[in-house]
């Protein structure tokens, strides 16, 4: 497997961004906040972690990557572009008529996609139900669920994490978008999570938390769950910022699902561009031992 | 004309119908159901049966002891019983899942329609202990809907099994096709109408009887009713009633449910409601066909409650007096629709 360096994923996740931006304001919709709080995370798992093959996307030994929060889809189908699993004109497609990059990920619809989501909670459990069926046919195919914050509302996530725990489901890594917000304001003001760490230790997971746009944090989590036999499910909780990159939609619950528009596209662009830049300085001063 | 009783019926049924007082063997569907699933079981290795802590009362004990590697059980999570069967399919196998039908997929028809629906998976959904023959539970748990909610998924396969032996036929066959569909299975202990060699075709609409002045459409166990209805009207009123057995709701027989207008007097029978079971999709033929005869569904119009199977299926019309009582009322009265007769000279 591809080993990508640091630099690599902090370039590639600021070029990713804009991918995601363009693909949503040709939309006109879709859901950019989730999407830029979950690209980091999603990069390094394709890249470094992930055991999968875009030439050969029905690859048996693959690890299952489901998507429960499923309106993070112009995340998924910005990597999956970008990993090949098919042309990246493909994104200007995104939510139009006939399109396979339908508004929420539809299972066969597109390469990659392994699961239908959108109602959420829905694809936390089926992805539970794969882990198990990986178990009964004693497959090594691991399953990871993306899921969020707000997904945590829904009653289903919990049932599917009990069954979890409770068949320890050990194959089963769990990383939870935490920026905070939902549709209609900040999770802690509309229906406070608690303790999210405490609540999954005590319901049976190995559970860290990092800062889900440190590349090394996440690379970290990663390869911990690689390398270490755990009798439990695994969960990472990743502490992000919605909007991630773009400075007027930091942490701003109106850009949870709002399009860009031509003004607001070309900022950010031109925000993540300064950044791409600022970043490649810093690496070849570093490498030129100027800087440490 | 005398009815004529379908031959390949079992023959307690058949001496029944004949006048013999020869004691009818009783068996519930969901018995049927947990036989005919250990059949699927030995021939289809990728067969997976789950439920949401409903073992004992949706009939997979044996199952369990026989397949344990095969076997899961949820908890009282149905949610999670959809997501999880949705799940397992997709990885290669066919799934059954259980649980009370006011719940699977009561409860969890979002999943049912996402997770198995829109993804096509090989699921089939068992919703037991359905319509008012659940009986002293009562309102909650007597699934009146469950029928309704399914035909609103283009896609399901819907099966409603008469009784013990075709039930065992019914989860046998939708095992083999490998397709999102629902199973409907009741609680109470009914007489055995069909037998081993009783044809049974996932699709094909039963004739248990064929009448010449009406035709009784039942699906489900009210199809014992449905004959006893039959079999009062030719001997106390000499009218000859046809009674013809839906067991697949979806995809409908069409052509069955056209050969029952011809006697233009036709009721349906359902332990569901009026509204989006059979009832409504037989109206939907009817209609689409330009029917001229008469027609009344019957079924509930209101929840249930507590009782047993008599005074319920007494109490909300759905016992085979008031089945007869239905026919004649719609024998005696005139079509609006001129004939021939009516209509005035110019």
């Amino acid at each position: 497997m591809h080993k990508a360096t640091h630099h690599f994923l902090t370039q590639k996740t600021q070029e990713l961004r804009k991918e995601i931006l363009k693909s949503i304001h040709e939309a006109g919709s879709g859901h950019p906040g989730g999407s830029l709080s979950i690209i980091d995370v999603l990069t390094v798992l394709y890249y470094n972690h992930l055991h999968h093959n875009p030439d050969n996307p029905q690859w048996s030994q693959r690890d299952r990557l489901i998507l429960s929060a499923g309106h993070l889809c112009p995340a998924l189908y910005t990597t999956l572009a970008d990993q090949g699993y098919y042309p990246k004109a493909d994104l200007m497609n995104l939510r139009k008529f006939g399109s396979k990059l339908q508004g929420h990920p539809e299972n066969g619809k597109l390469p990659g996609i392994e699961n239908t989501s959108g109602p959420l909670g829905q694809g936390y459990v089926y992805g539970v139900g794969k882990a198990i069926a990986a178990k009964r046919a004693g497959k090594d195919y691991r399953t990871f669920v993306i899921t969020t914050d707000g997904e945590h509302d829904e009653g289903a996530v919990w049932e599917a994490a009990q069954l979890a725990a409770h068949h320890k489901l050990n194959n089963l890594c769990v990383i939870i978008d935490r920026n905070n917000v939902q549709i209609d304001g900040y999770t802690e003001e509309e229906l406070s999570l608690g303790n999210l760490k405490n609540k999954y230790k005590t319901f049976g997971f190995k559970t860290i938390d990092i800062d889900g746009h440190n590349i090394h944090m996440i690379n970290d989590a990663l390869t911990y769950y690689d390398h270490h036999k755990l009798t439990q499910p695994f969960c990472i909780i990743a502490h992000t910022t919605l909007g991630k990159g773009v400075s007027y939609m930091q942490n701003n619950p109106i850009w949870h699902g709002k399009a860009p528009n031509e003004k607001e596209l070309a900022a950010a662009i031109e925000e993540l561009d300064k950044r791409q830049r600022q970043h490649q300085l810093k690496h070849h001063l570093k490498k030129k031992k100027v800087l440490k | 004309m005398k009815p004529q009783i379908n031959e390949h019926l079992n023959e307690t049924i058949k001496e029944w119908w004949k006048g013999k007082r020869t004691p009818l063997e009783k068996a519930a569907t969901r018995q049927g159901f947990g036989k005919g699933i250990l059949q699927a079981a030995k021939k289809h290795k990728e067969l997976f049966a789950i439920t949401a802590d409903l073992t004992g009362s949706t009939n997979l004990t044996a199952f369990k002891e026989a397949y344990p590697e095969r076997f899961l059980n949820v908890g009282v999570a149905e949610q999670t019983l959809a997501g999880v069967a949705a799940g397992i399919a997709s990885e290669g196998h066919t799934v059954v899942a259980t649980s009370f039908a006011t719940f699977n997929p009561g409860r969890n028809w979002d999943f049912v329609r996402t997770q198995i629906g829109i993804n096509n998976q090989p699921v089939i959904i068992v919703g037991s202990h359905a319509g008012l023959a659940t009986g002293p539970d009562g309102a909650t748990h007597q699934a009146l809907e469950d029928i309704a909610l399914i035909r609103s998924l283009h896609n399901f396969t819907i099966l409603n099994p008469l009784d013990e032996t075709e039930a065992a036929k019914a989860i046998q066959e939708a095992v083999q096709q490998k397709k999102p569909t629902y199973l409907r299975l009741a609680r109470e202990k009914l007489p055995t109408i069909t037998n081993e060699k009783t044809p049974y075709k996932i699709g094909k609409g039963n004739w248990l009887v064929k009448g010449t002045q009406a035709t009784i459409i039942t699906t489900g166990i009210t199809a014992y009713e449905a004959l006893k209805a039959a079999k009062q009207l030719w001997e106390k009123e000499k009218t000859s009633v046809g009674v013809l057995h839906i067991g697949t709701i979806q995809p409908l027989d069409e052509k069955a449910i056209k050969e029952a207008t011809k006697t233009n007097c036709v009721i349906t029978v359902e332990d569901h409601n009026i509204n989006g079971g059979l009832g409504s999709a037989v109206a939907e033929i009817l209609a689409e066909n330009a029917y001229r005869g008469t027609f009344k569904r019957l079924g509930t119009i209101s929840y249930g409650q507590s009782g047993n199977y008599d005074e319920l299926y007494k109490a909300y019309g759905l016992d085979a007096n008031n089945q007869a009582k239905t026919i004649q009322k719609l024998l005696t009265k005139k079509t609006k629709l001129p004939t021939k007769t009516t209509r005035k000279k110019e």
